[in-house]
């Protein structure tokens, strides 16, 4: 009578996938643009009128950190990112993206308006929460985001020399998540 | 304080329920006739002890939430001092923490049942039920104690609560977590009945009498709770579906389809000893995979619209405790199941066969939403990548195999017992087959296009109605009282009836535009107009919102002003959907306002469905709980 046995073994062979199925995490997405060249953008930063695009940055290791001011993972996250770049002599990049959201008041002025708007409810984020970003550039209609398939506010990317992603986060970054992937990660592309 | 007392009445409640998972089934073993005796009579007062604690908590908790007391963590994450009274009391299940001590709560309900009508039963039997359920309870009160107490505090204590979740101000959402978990923590009633059964080594007929009341009432309450919240879906989220095969719909679901399964074999059990070892198998598995939904909710494996905040540590226990429960039972599944004896004996074309055959087909629905469920979970455990199952799979396999059930359901309940005649049910049959036929080849055509699917759909409905309502007619003739369960087995099934040609009325007809309104736009579903009229600001208790109010006209007839809102709650960045339904015999009327497409809010995008047989799937539902009801309270069950 072996057959008595089979909803165990089978129960069993269940239990083990859910036990390594708890190791994983269901919302981590691969992304298609890993391993693919960061899509090309040109523009305008916070700071100034002069243009950002990725091509500057090429022959160097640096992050990408898709930010606003109305993201409330963002502030949680924000801490994390200044206390790592105090620490390392990375670059980080801002995406300010989307800042005026369509119920903001000012989505209804001009854009030169929208643009003046975003910039000074974003420096004076910064200067509250700290500064992380080398520049950040001011993506006010989401069009770079889309480009580089951002679904949530905020994500994280690493670039390197040769201008190709090599690593993508949804979410907020960590301490633990920096220190274990992203930090060696960065440091392995330095050197070769 | 009160939270404080709460939690000790928690703590209190483990150590009874310890007692009584303990002590009783101890006394089964002894030898010693009075200890014995002593022993196994602890397991009803320990019962209803243990009810009385874990109310105590449960109140204590309650309280905590209808006094705004911010000092507790959870109150403050899930309540907010605005938030209108009932749904402050319904915020007691609106986290995981809650939910598990309401999921406890109706436990220790489900007990105290079983100590206070099992007066027929012999001792043993009810010590040893009562012992196991006890142990469930234990498992469960642990899991809260250690990982999810919903007691602790916050220091310092919040100014206002972070509020219940908008989605889940709603009285449909009031009602339909204790329902649904009335049905999941009753089929732990119908285990422990079957594990008490291996234990004694007793399988029999009493057994099976015994446990088919209580099944009987838990698959009542999961019909309910599943149906509310597929209900809740159609006029809440505004998307205009009722099931949208997400994880823990299936997790729900699967429990269902074996529960269904286990209520018919029982009957075969308790009328002819058959089946015996499959039954338990059956009240076993439909524990487990109640247990195994409790699992992909609680532990964050899945992604769904259900997920609660997720915890690691939770997982694991919820995972371990799955495996204790389950791997215990089906090992002594596999020691006892080899000495149960065989029943009468029967021919392959029998009641027995037709019940056997359901039974099979439904477990087999079970495994095919069970691999389609934790499919992503195997392939990304083997490393073989990220994917997601989506409705065409299950579609595409649940189909084909409810037709069958759904069809056998007719000759099921018309063939003898032991030996049938194939000819003798297609006779009796005949009248009822062939008007179903006449009606699933002619109906499309009224209904507006024929296709496969609809007449299928139909045929299936027509050919369990009517031969539902034929036998009811058969029995009237005849002489003799008749049953409450005769009445609710067929209301039942008439039930599954007005559901089957509801899904299918749905599926085949339903008309869905998606438009671009301002105000004084018209859009047109033959022959309904739906015009919208004004856009306008209200304010809720805890929200603002943009009502819309757009006049349904049939022809020049006008028949009612729908009210879709969207709306904002102050907690919340989500804005929330309220559908405008105009619900009829036939058809659903369904408008959701979406998004405003301008800056100045004048056009928005809008949802228009015309939606035929909707009230049908409600219905349907209704009249499967209803009979549900009726057999379960059957005088036979209660000598």
């Amino acid at each position: 009578m072996k057959k008595v046995f089979i909803p165990l073994v089978f129960f069993f062979c269940l239990v083990i996938f859910l036990a390594i199925g708890l190791n994983r995490d269901p919302r981590e997405i691969p992304s298609p643009l890993i391993g693919k060249p960061a899509p090309a953008f040109n523009l305008v930063t916070l700071e100034s009128d002069k243009t950002f695009s990725p091509e500057q940055m090429l022959g160097k290791v640096w992050m990408f950190n898709v930010w606003a001011t109305w993201c409330v993972a963002c502030r949680e996250e924000h801490p994390v990112l200044v206390a790592f770049a105090e620490k390392n002599q990375i670059p980080i990049v801002g995406l300010s993206y989307k800042e005026i959201q369509p119920q903001d008041p000012a989505a209804k002025q001009s854009d030169a308006i929208k643009l003046q708007v975003a910039r000074e409810r974003s420096a004076v984020w910064l200067q509250r929460h700290g500064n992380p970003y080398t520049t950040s550039v001011m993506d006010l209609d989401g069009r770079v985001g889309i480009q580089y398939g951002v679904y949530g506010v905020p994500e994280t990317y690493v670039i390197d020399q040769q201008g190709v992603i090599r690593f993508k986060h949804v979410g907020a970054v960590t301490p633990q998540l920096l220190a274990e992937k992203i930090l060696p990660l960065m440091q392995g592309l330095g050197k070769s | 304080m009160i939270p404080e007392l709460g939690h000790f009445a928690l703590i209190l409640a483990t150590i009874v329920a310890l007692i009584q998972g303990v002590l009783p089934l101890t006394g089964t073993y002894l030898p010693s006739r009075s200890l014995h005796i002593t022993l196994q009579s602890l397991a009803r007062p320990m019962a209803i002890l243990q009810f009385v604690l874990v109310a105590l908590s449960f109140a204590a908790l309650a309280t905590a939430f209808l006094t705004n007391d911010f000092s507790v963590t959870y109150v403050a994450q899930h309540s907010n001092s605005l938030l209108p009274k009932p749904y402050q009391f319904a915020a007691v299940w609106g986290g995981h923490e809650g939910s598990l001590l309401l999921w406890v709560l109706l436990l220790a309900v489900w007990s105290m049942a079983v100590a206070l009508f099992s007066k027929s039963l012999p001792l043993d039997m009810v010590a040893r039920v009562l012992s196991v359920l006890g142990l469930i309870s234990v498992g469960f009160l642990l899991f809260i104690l250690t990982t999810s107490n919903p007691f602790e505090r916050l220091l310092p204590a919040a100014l206002d609560g972070r509020d219940l979740n908008p989605l889940l101000q709603d009285p449909g959402l009031v009602i339909h977590p204790p329902m649904l978990y009335m049905g999941y923590v009753g089929m732990s009633v119908a285990f422990a009945f079957a594990v008490a059964a291996l234990l004694s080594g007793r399988l029999d007929a009493a057994w099976a009498r015994w446990s088919r009341p209580w099944t009987v009432i838990a698959w009542t309450f999961l019909t309910f709770g599943i149906g509310l919240g597929s209900w809740w879906a159609y006029y809440e989220l505004g998307w205009g579906g009722w099931w949208f095969w997400d994880p823990v719909e299936n997790a729900s679901l699967m429990p269902w389809l074996v529960a269904t399964a286990l209520i018919h074999s029982l009957m075969v059990t308790e009328k002819r000893g058959s089946f015996k070892a499959w039954t338990v198998l059956l009240a076993i598995a439909a524990f487990s995979l109640s247990l195994l939904g409790t699992f992909l909710v609680r532990s964050g494996v899945l992604t769904s619209v259900h997920a609660f905040a997720s915890d690691p540590k939770r997982g694991v226990f919820v995972l371990m405790f799955l495996a204790v429960v389950v791997g215990s039972s089906l090992t002594l599944f596999a020691w006892r199941a080899p000495r149960v004896t065989l029943g009468g004996r029967m021919e392959l074309v029998s009641r027995e066969s037709f019940l056997l055959a359901n039974s099979v087909l439904l477990v087999v629905a079970t495994g095919a939403v069970l691999l389609g469920t934790i499919y992503p979970l195997i392939i990304d455990a083997l490393n073989m990548g990220k994917l997601s199952v989506g409705p065409p799979y299950f579609n595409a396999v649940f189909a084909p195999l409810l037709v069958p059930t759904v069809f056998l359901m007719v000759p099921g309940t018309i063939a003898r017992w032991r030996e049938a005649k194939v000819s003798e049910i297609a006779h009796t049959l005949r009248f009822s087959g062939l008007a179903a036929v006449v009606l699933a080849v002619g109906l499309p055509f009224v209904l507006g296009g024929w296709s496969f699917g609809a007449m299928l759909g139909i045929f299936l409905g027509a050919w369990v109605g009517l031969g539902t309502l034929q036998q009811v007619v058969t029995r009237l003739r005849k002489p003799g009282r008749i049953g409450l369960s005769f009445w609710g087995q067929n209301i039942a099934h008439f039930g599954m009836a007005v559901l089957v040609v509801g899904v299918t009325g749905v599926n085949s007809y339903e008309v869905e535009r998606d438009v671009r309104m301002h105000v004084n736009d018209v859009v047109t579903i033959a022959p309904y107009s739906f015009q919208l009229k004004s856009l306008g600001e209200v304010a809720g208790p805890n929200y603002k919102a943009v009502r819309a109010d757009v006049e349904v006209k049939r022809g020049d007839e006008a028949i009612k002003i729908l009210q879709p809102e969207k709306r904002r709650y102050f907690s919340s960045a989500m804005p929330m959907t309220e559908a405008g339904i105009d619900s009829g015999f036939m058809r659903d009327l369904y408008v959701s306002l979406g998004e405003p497409l301008d800056d100045a809010r004048t056009e928005w995008s809008m949802r228009v469905y015309y939606k035929p047989f909707v009230p049908w799937l409600w219905g349907g539902i209704l009249l499967m709980v209803l009979g549900g009801l009726l057999a379960a309270l059957d005088r036979r069950y209660r000598a």
